[in-house]
């Protein structure tokens, strides 16, 4: 019997499954692993907040999450499709589901606010283009955009006014799912609070569930309906868990686990202690190699 | 003593002769092993292109602009290098030539060497690195910035909407480019040769006729052709594959200019040969004698 043709995933209202599965996931970049054993359900309508330090794969996660990085083994199924069983057709039109929002918003810097919004208009509806720039104009609005920044190119625009412009574009296909990466970093408090409402009101959208990776706590605490934790593999044991919480923000703020009160309470704690490790290092080496010069002097 | 302890990079290690063997040809294993990934990658990257030029037909708004970055902003500098070449031919060759007493045959010389080598490759390399550099640093300014990451997370394909247009815009102008780097050649070697040097005009032209005929400017034309595409294939492949930072992004441009030049000097020799062998079918008499 011929294998049947990748079909466009089917998009159902009250799905009896989570819209989101991430089943034991590994993922290895050469001889370093990333993410080990992840496994998270998502809940349509849920917003989900990714939290941890820098360099615990928090990234890593959210691009698997959307197919941009191959788990080295595991799965994630979107709405009971797996995304290793789509070629990369059947990929990019299950992609139109979702909304990211990246870290330095990567809008297209040789066009227009305008063109960058309207893209995944453009790439995958037939829509008239006076409609399409209504529904930009609108989007714009949405994010408290002026639309004078349609005419601009994004180098133009200031670091949050690039990131509601990035929001407007992920919102432009009306995903069910948007993933948010980092979105508050390297704005100031109040531009911050700006995005946790914007992110709040996208969530009042119907159907659409949200996953944000940051390290803000005040983002978590904001938006987040669920809080789970990832801590650097290099930290644990084989045996630990990455996932070390899994549960309300509230719950996060009363855990006294000491790796989340260290988080949370923003402590370097042995930190202090690697740093100095690793300058003392850096020193024993540089000794080596005055050893090594005073040596060939001699010779 | 301490420093008998110290095995300095490059030199014996613990494991002496034997250990200094087998660390080498591993390293060589190493580097045959990236050498064939290498390979590979870019193959697969060039069958990925081929294939989205005929999946799906270019818009004209995505095409026009990199058509007149590849194309018309680069005739001035080919046409500048065509034409100090050809004059530096007529330098070059008159003393030899006059010695003989065959100034007349000088524009033979000067044309065949134009339209045969130095306009294709003087316009590809003229091309590479002016456009081969950028595409690459473009492309790999757009790789750190997560732009390549935003436009698959879109769900469209950045080799369609990056990689072809460029491709094409390399294959469609880089003929046209030759021509100029031809012409303007032919013209400062008559200039020089003419002009300054005082050789007749007549037999100067009649020279060349003789000597250079179709076969050899097509030759030159088709030999762009694979310039062109190897330029635009070699670069985007670089852009894409970019490392982090800006020095990855330098490295990206530096890299893409001396491979697509490698590419160029490689594919000149192998097609000027595998060429030669085609005149030659078709022309078993061989070529005609220039003295």
């Amino acid at each position: 019997m011929p294998a049947a043709a990748p079909s466009a995933p089917r998009r159902t209202d009250e799905p009896a499954h989570p819209l989101m599965r991430v089943e034991s996931l590994h993922v290895r970049f050469g001889s370093q692993e990333v993410l080990r054993d992840v496994s998270i359900d998502l809940e349509a309508g849920q917003t989900l907040v990714v939290l941890g330090e820098s360099g615990c794969g928090k990234t890593v996660l959210l691009k698997t999450m959307i197919g941009l990085i191959r788990p080295t083994s595991g799965d994630v199924r979107f709405d009971g499709t797996s995304l290793a069983s789509l070629n990369d057709r059947a990929l990019a039109h299950l992609r139109t589901r979702y909304g990211f929002v990246f870290q330095g918003a990567a809008l297209f810097d040789s066009s227009t606010i305008m063109d960058n919004i309207a893209f995944p208009l453009r790439e995958h509806t037939r829509i008239p283009e006076s409609q399409v720039r209504s529904i930009v104009e609108s989007l714009v609005d949405e994010v408290g955009l002026p639309r004078s920044v349609l005419a601009k190119k994004p180098v133009q625009l200031s670091g949050g006014m690039r990131k509601r412009a990035g929001l407007a574009r992920a919102l432009a296909l009306d995903p069910q799912l948007v993933l948010y990466d980092e979105p508050t970093t390297g704005l100031d408090p109040i531009m911050s609070d700006v995005i946790n409402e914007l992110i709040l009101r996208v969530r009042e959208r119907p159907h659409v569930t949200s996953v944000v990776v940051t390290h803000d706590l005040n983002t978590a605490r904001k938006v987040a309906d669920r809080v789970i934790m990832l801590y650097p593999l290099f930290r644990l044991r084989p045996d630990e868990p990455q996932i070390v919480f899994d549960g309300t923000a509230d719950e996060l703020d009363r855990s006294r686990d000491p790796r989340i009160r260290q988080f949370v309470e923003g402590r370097a704690g042995a930190r202090l202690m690697e740093l100095r490790e690793e300058q003392a290092r850096a020193n024993g080496e540089r000794g080596i190699e005055a050893a090594l010069d005073e040596n060939e002097d001699d010779s | 003593m301490a420093s008998n302890d110290i095995t300095p990079s490059g030199s014996m290690p613990a494991g002496g002769v034997a250990g200094w063997c087998a660390d080498q040809v591993a390293n060589l294993g190493q580097f045959a092993m990236n050498w064939v990934t290498g390979v590979g990658d870019v193959a697969l990257f060039s069958l990925q292109t081929l294939g989205w030029i005929f999946a799906r037909r270019q818009r004209r708004d995505v095409l026009l602009p990199n058509f007149y970055q590849i194309g018309v902003m680069s005739l001035p500098v080919v046409a500048l290098t065509g034409l100090f070449i050809g004059m530096v031919l007529a330098v070059q060759s008159y003393a030899q030539f006059k010695a003989l007493g065959l100034e007349t045959r000088l524009g033979s010389v000067i044309n065949l060497s134009l339209v045969r080598e130095l306009g294709p490759v003087l316009a590809a390399t003229m091309l590479a690195g002016r456009i081969g550099s950028a595409m690459a640093a473009e492309l790999g300014t757009m790789r750190v910035t997560e732009q390549i990451d935003a436009l698959e997370s879109m769900g469209a394909n950045p080799i369609y909407y990056l990689v072809v247009p460029r491709f094409l815009g390399c294959l469609v102008l880089i003929p046209s480019l030759t021509v100029m780097a031809d012409f303007m050649g032919v013209l400062g070697g008559y200039f020089y040769s003419h002009v300054l040097l005082g050789i007749d005009y007549h037999h100067y032209w009649a020279n060349s006729r003789e000597y250079v005929d179709v076969f050899d400017f097509l030759m030159g034309i088709f030999k762009s052709l694979s310039f062109g595409a190897a330029i635009a294939l070699v670069s985007c492949h670089h852009g894409f594959h970019c490392e982090p930072g800006a020095e990855g992004v330098g490295r990206a441009a530096t890299n893409a200019f001396v491979h697509s030049f490698v590419m160029i000097l490689v594919l000149d020799l192998f097609l000027g040969i595998w060429l030669n062998n085609v005149h030659d079918f078709f022309r078993p008499e061989g070529p005609r004698k220039l003295l």
